[in-house]
């Protein structure tokens, strides 16, 4: 009778796990960075922005994350992915990068640093699961944005998003992104659909961390949830 | 849309479409793109009409397999007609709803399909239905579904107001249609939509080339 009953019930996607309800999943989940990052390139430097919610299974481990990372002076990435894979390829990136830096008494390329991420991504690609966004200022090509997805390949883009949320707004994106755009117009922009992929994204929420990379510098703000744009609730 | 995978089981089954509908003052308008592809790698149809007409002033579109779509699509047409001819009067869309949430809801072992069910009657006006992948039942304004829509949340959250104009809500819906099919490799060819008032039903038809182009990186 058991069996039929069994049989009987849907399966609709997750399996069953036979711990189920009497122990949290959060105690066995790994952490993830589910996110939205996102890095815009404008004449003069970049803009990069993230979500900060650092999720283990359906706990939010931490609410605050900083989810931008300096590299360098003029240089950040954005993580997405597993939150330990990141920190551990971003702490290996910030030391090579100092290295080279020093032994060629000059601040480093943005493509350099990009190159990096990309060789220990793409080196260790079975082990990792990482989505980085490195975005920086150099004097030899100004503001510029590369995107070193999962798997490890690299490129170049003007405008780039990432993570699980990046999904719900490859739409507006595509439509409100034009080349050409102002420092203030990239950041309006930048907060804008990071806060349409927060509402739409489970693992992405919290407030929106922004920074400013230019030639004077590093400039950095927080928006906090209330203080979100809001669009129409439907 | 895809040819159903018996194995259903399987976690995603691939609806390899983009369907919205979206109400404006006076009316609503409901569209699809036109692909319907084997795997995700051929297109097996590139001019496929996912947008059915299930009553005179109701239609319906599907997301999911291509065999569901249309075995259900068919009962749910005869189901209201029926209805119809014996409440003597043209059915009402929340009754078209329900009629494919009962289906959705009775089948879902076996089925893997969400349908949004536009229309105009004389009670409600204009409305808009989504009967989710279980069977449940939601009246929304605005809703988009299929495998495209996971990219278009964004634009539509924030382009979407509640009283457009015909004009205003075609527009919407075809860059909405568009900026999906620019980034969904399963969703594309031409956008098909219905535009249903007290008065009518309209079919316009945007080919691929005349769709609206955004910046291209």
């Amino acid at each position: 009778m058991a069996a039929a009953v069994a049989t009987m019930m849907p399966n609709l996607g997750q399996q069953i796990s036979s711990k189920n309800d009497m122990i949290p999943d959060w105690t066995s989940q790994e952490v993830s960075t589910g996110t939205t990052i996102m890095a815009v390139e404008y004449d003069g430097g970049v803009v990069i922005g993230a979500d900060s919610r650092t999720t283990t299974g359906a706990y939010i481990a931490n609410r605050v994350t900083d989810k931008l990372t300096p590299i360098h002076d003029r240089i950040f990435c954005c993580r997405s992915g597993s939150a330990a894979d990141t920190q551990a390829i971003a702490d290996v990136v910030t030391y090579q990068l100092g290295f080279h830096s020093i032994e060629l008494d000059e601040p480093p390329l943005v493509e350099t640093a990009a190159n990096l991420f990309r060789a220990s991504c793409y080196r260790y690609r079975e082990e990792l699961t990482a989505g980085i966004l490195v975005a920086g200022w150099d004097r030899r090509k100004g503001g510029q944005v590369y995107c070193v997805p999962i798997g490890g390949m690299l490129v170049r883009q003007p405008v780039s998003v990432g993570g699980s949320g990046s999904t719900y707004i490859y739409g507006f994106m595509d439509s409100n992104y034009k080349p050409g755009l102002t420092k203030e117009q990239c950041l309006e922009l930048t907060a804008a659909a990071l806060s349409l992929a927060m509402e739409r994204d489970g693992s992405s929420g919290g407030v929106v961390r922004l920074a400013t990379i230019s030639e004077d510098g590093v400039e950095r703000r927080v928006i906090l949830g209330n203080q979100l744009p809001k669009f129409s609730t439907h | 849309m895809e040819k159903h995978c018996m194995d259903s089981q399987v976690k995603g089954v691939s609806t390899g479409t983009t369907i919205l509908a979206a109400i404006f003052d006076g009316g609503v308008v409901i569209g699809s793109d036109s692909r319907a592809s084997i795997g995700g790698e051929y297109v097996s149809s590139k001019t496929i009409n996912k947008v059915i007409q299930v009553h005179d002033r109701i239609f319906c579109c599907m997301a999911g397999s291509l065999a569901d779509a249309q075995a259900v699509t068919k009962a749910a047409k005869f189901h209201l007609s029926f209805h119809s001819v014996q409440m003597e009067s043209p059915p009402l869309v929340i009754a078209a709803a329900s009629v494919l949430k009962e289906l959705c809801y009775k089948n879902k072992e076996e089925l893997q399909a969400g349908f949004i069910t536009a229309g105009w009657d004389m009670k409600k006006g204009p409305q808009v239905y989504v009967v989710a992948l279980g069977g449940m039942l939601v009246r929304q304004p605005v809703t988009i579904g299929g495998s495209g829509s996971t990219f278009i949340y964004g634009y539509v959250d924030a382009k979407y107001k509640p009283s457009m104009t015909k004009e205003e809500c075609l527009q919407f819906a075809t860059n909405a249609l568009a900026l999906a099919m620019g980034r969904d490799n399963v969703s594309g060819g031409v956008a098909n939509l219905v535009v249903i008032t007290e008065t009518g039903v309209e079919h316009v038809v945007v080919p691929g080339d005349k769709l609206p182009r955004f910046h291209d990186e």
